[in-house]
């Protein structure tokens, strides 16, 4: 392999492809729901920062936007839906009751999503306004950038 | 009065099942027997008293009562907008009563969830089994002595850093 | 784990899985079909994917606490929920409502129902295909929303009918907001209306499909949008009036043959019918309207100024105290002084204020409803939303049962969708605005 300053490169031009078309699976569960529609829509539109195509399989899709409360019935189908994706994938934790169980602190709800999968971005917020779920998506696009990218013929086996 | 003339009908009808029927501040309610719910049901439902829908079946627990689960019914009769509410109490081991679903549909999922949050069985229920936990779910949440926050996960939970 | 669709299906029919990770929207429901081909013989809805312990919880926290658990019921009306908790509670204490905050209250209503059929029949049009409804609808509930934000602080959740009255006062600039918001609704739905009403495609998927006879929805303890679609005109708005609604002129649409397609008319129509409601609100917060006078001590001062003696002039409260003035008071908090916080200004300058203030809050004292149990309903986004609660006297209620509407509605599908194709259950699922926090609480 001839170099770093190439694979460097190529690391940037993949994370800038990949960041500005984010597929999205939306695992709507509550009132959330609502300001992710919101987000999704005209108004604030989420499309003008390149992840507007809702892809409703985890197979297509690369960022699990996990929207609304999880209860515990729900936990195994979210770590399906998340042992689906295929690599690279990220997830946003969307909401107070995804980042830490929020409001309800009781025998039915999952405390915090980072329990289950893996998170990379939380947007605090009950919900959240939709301002801040662009600002969230930003923020994933700016450690997607920062993040070194895997591609085929360096993925590590472990 | 309306109110007192449905309590009036319901205890001539019934004076061995009738407990209480008064008319406190806030709505009419009657307290009967549970053994005979199916039949006062039945009698309410039917005409004149027309009390065709069922608008809600649950339970309250009071562990420091003998007869801890309390059912409550509340009914509804569309032609007159009448509310009325039915009490039965039940004993704490083994608290079980008369399954409403020959009278009304809704009855199937109401009971469903009575049983899964309080432990009460239904008599004659098609398929009395849990709806909102899940199986392998032990304990019956909404009893007083079920704690607030024992949870019981599904799938092994990770250690967050 | 064996299911009792599993246990009782044909040995040659194939079993699919509807769920719980749905398409966004509906999202956590699951509905299993026994199916032959695509026509559905025989299916089975599991619920509870959302159970959030809502009911108890609610034991757990004090009457005025658990205000924030109720909104999040039925998620896409928040402020009906509010209405009905805090009226259920009122009911309890013997409380009696300023004029103006059940005006207030009214209008909030409205606008939320008015949010809830935007939402669910912009759902509804969008998985049978229609994406533009979608985008419109979600265009007019912004505007709604826009109004509820200026005097609430919150789009959404926003806690503000409060026992007694509501939190402050609408913003000044109420008007012109609700009046564009009225306009730009109008404006969508007579643009969807074009689009939906007549459209062939909508129509073969939505007439005739999911049939549900009035006898029927009765047993199964419907009301609201989807039983009036079956020709039964029950709105609890006209049954039992509460708040202001017996002085107000508007119609109950009903349906006729409590098909889809009449879900969707009845709450097109019932939306028309929630902004004359809102349009005719205006006139009588108009009459009512408090006049607050500008100036007045900063906090900080008044404060320091009433450690010797009693502040002579007004105090100003700070931005995100807005609209819950002294002045104010009277005409959005009942005068009840053991039911409702002391105004903030009393709170920050008088000792009995301050101590009124505390013990309102405090765990142990504060609000205790006498020993009782109380039903109240109210019309809810999707039908009779009803609030049992049971108290014992203390500052927490023993019980809190919802009765939510939507958990009959979904208790009828596997009954409707029996003997249709699968395509079919799309619109019908729709059509019956199931909301996962009503139904599973």
């Amino acid at each position: 392999m001839p170099g770093n300053f190439l694979s460097t490169r190529f690391d940037a031009m993949l994370a800038w492809g990949r960041k500005f078309s984010l597929f999205h699976y939306p695992f709507v569960t509550a009132c959330c729901g609502m300001e992710y529609m919101s987000a999704a829509c005209a108004h604030f539109d989420i499309d003008r920062f390149g992840a507007g195509w809702t892809r409703f399989s985890p197979r297509q899709s690369d960022l699990l936007l996990v929207v609304g409360t999880i209860a515990q019935k729900l936990a195994p189908v979210l770590k399906t839906v998340y042992d689906q994706m295929t690599e690279p994938k990220w997830v946003i934790a969307f909401g107070a009751c995804t980042v830490s169980g929020g409001i309800y602190d009781n025998y039915a709800v999952v405390q915090g999503i980072d329990r289950i999968i893996p998170v990379d971005i939380y947007i605090p917020g009950c919900p959240p306004r939709p301002e801040m779920v662009l600002d969230g998506l930003l923020k994933l696009q700016e450690k997607i950038k920062t993040q070194g990218q895997v591609w085929r013929w360096n993925k590590k086996t472990s | 009065m309306e109110q007192e003339n449905i309590l009036t009908a319901l205890r001539t009808a019934f004076p061995e099942a009738v407990l209480d029927a008064s008319v406190p501040p806030t709505d009419p309610a009657v307290v009967i027997r549970p053994g005979d719910l199916a039949a006062v049901m039945a009698f309410l439902k039917a005409e004149p008293r027309g009390y065709a829908m069922l608008l809600d079946l649950t339970c309250v627990d009071w562990p420091d009562r003998p007869d801890r689960f309390e059912m409550v019914y509340h009914v509804f009769s569309p032609a007159s907008y009448k509310r009325l509410r039915v009490k039965a109490a039940l004993p704490a081991d083994g608290p079980a009563i008369a399954s409403l679903t020959p009278l009304w549909k809704n009855a199937d999922w109401l009971e469903r969830e009575v049983f899964d949050m309080f432990g009460v069985r239904f008599e004659g229920h098609p398929n009395l089994c849990r709806l909102f936990m899940y199986d392998g779910f032990e304990g019956h949440p909404l009893r007083k002595d079920y704690p607030l926050r024992k949870r019981q996960p599904r799938i092994p939970m990770r250690s967050t850093p | 784990m064996t299911t009792r669709l599993q246990a009782q299906a044909r040995p040659d029919s194939l079993l699919l899985n509807m769920g719980p990770s749905h398409p966004a929207m509906h999202g956590t429901i699951r509905i299993m079909l026994e199916l032959d081909g695509e026509r559905i013989l025989n299916s089975e809805v599991e619920v509870g994917y959302l159970h959030r312990g809502f009911e108890k919880t609610c034991e757990h926290r004090t009457w005025f606490n658990l205000l924030i658990y109720t909104d999040r019921l039925n998620y896409v009306s928040p402020l009906i929920n509010n209405v009905g908790y805090v009226m259920a509670v009122e009911k309890l204490l013997g409380l009696e409502v300023p004029e103006r905050a059940q005006w207030i209250r009214v209008l909030m209503s409205e606008l939320s129902r008015v949010s809830d059929h935007l939402t669910c029949l912009a759902a509804m049009a969008m998985e049978c295909g229609a994406f533009t409804a979608f985008l419109y609808k979600m265009k007019a509930r912004e505007f709604l929303w826009d109004v509820i934000e200026q005097t609430t602080g919150a789009r959404m959740t926003t806690s503000y009918i409060r026992i007694g009255g509501v939190r402050a006062d609408l913003h000044a600039d109420y008007e012109a907001a609700v009046r564009k918001g009225v306009d730009e609704t109008r404006k969508v739905l007579k643009d969807v209306r074009g689009l939906l009403d007549k459209n062939k495609i909508f129509l073969n998927r939505t007439r005739d499909i999911a049939v549900m006879t009035p006898e029927n929805a009765i047993s199964y303890g419907w009301t609201g949008p989807c039983l009036r679609s079956t020709g039964i005109a029950y709105d609890v708005r006209k049954a039992q009036p509460y708040l202001t609604y017996d002085r107000l002129n508007f119609e109950v649409p009903v349906g006729e043959r409590g098909d889809n397609f009449d879900r969707y008319m009845v709450r097109m129509k019932e939306m028309e019918q929630s902004l004359r409601i809102i349009e005719q609100t205006l006139p009588a917060l108009q009459a009512s309207a408090p006049t607050v006078e500008a100036g007045g001590l900063e906090p900080a001062e008044a404060i320091r100024a009433s450690r010797t003696r009693r502040p002579e002039s007004r105090v100003r409260l700070s931005p995100n105290l807005e609209g819950s003035e002294k002045a104010v008071y009277p005409g959005i908090m009942a005068a009840d002084k053991r039911s409702v916080p002391p105004p903030k200004e009393d709170a920050y300058t008088t000792i009995e204020g301050l101590i009124g203030h505390f013990k309102h809050f405090m765990k142990g004292h504060g609000l205790r409803p006498p020993k009782g149990e109380v039903y109240f309903a109210v019309e809810g986004g999707n039908g009779e939303l009803g609030y049992y609660l049971v108290s014992d006297g203390s500052d927490r209620p023993y019980r809190l049962h919802l009765r939510g509407p939507c958990f009959h509605i979904v208790a009828a599908l596997e009954e409707l969708i029996r003997g249709r194709y699968v395509a079919d259950v799309i619109p019908t699922f729709g059509s019956m605005n199931m909301i996962g926090g009503e139904l599973d609480r």
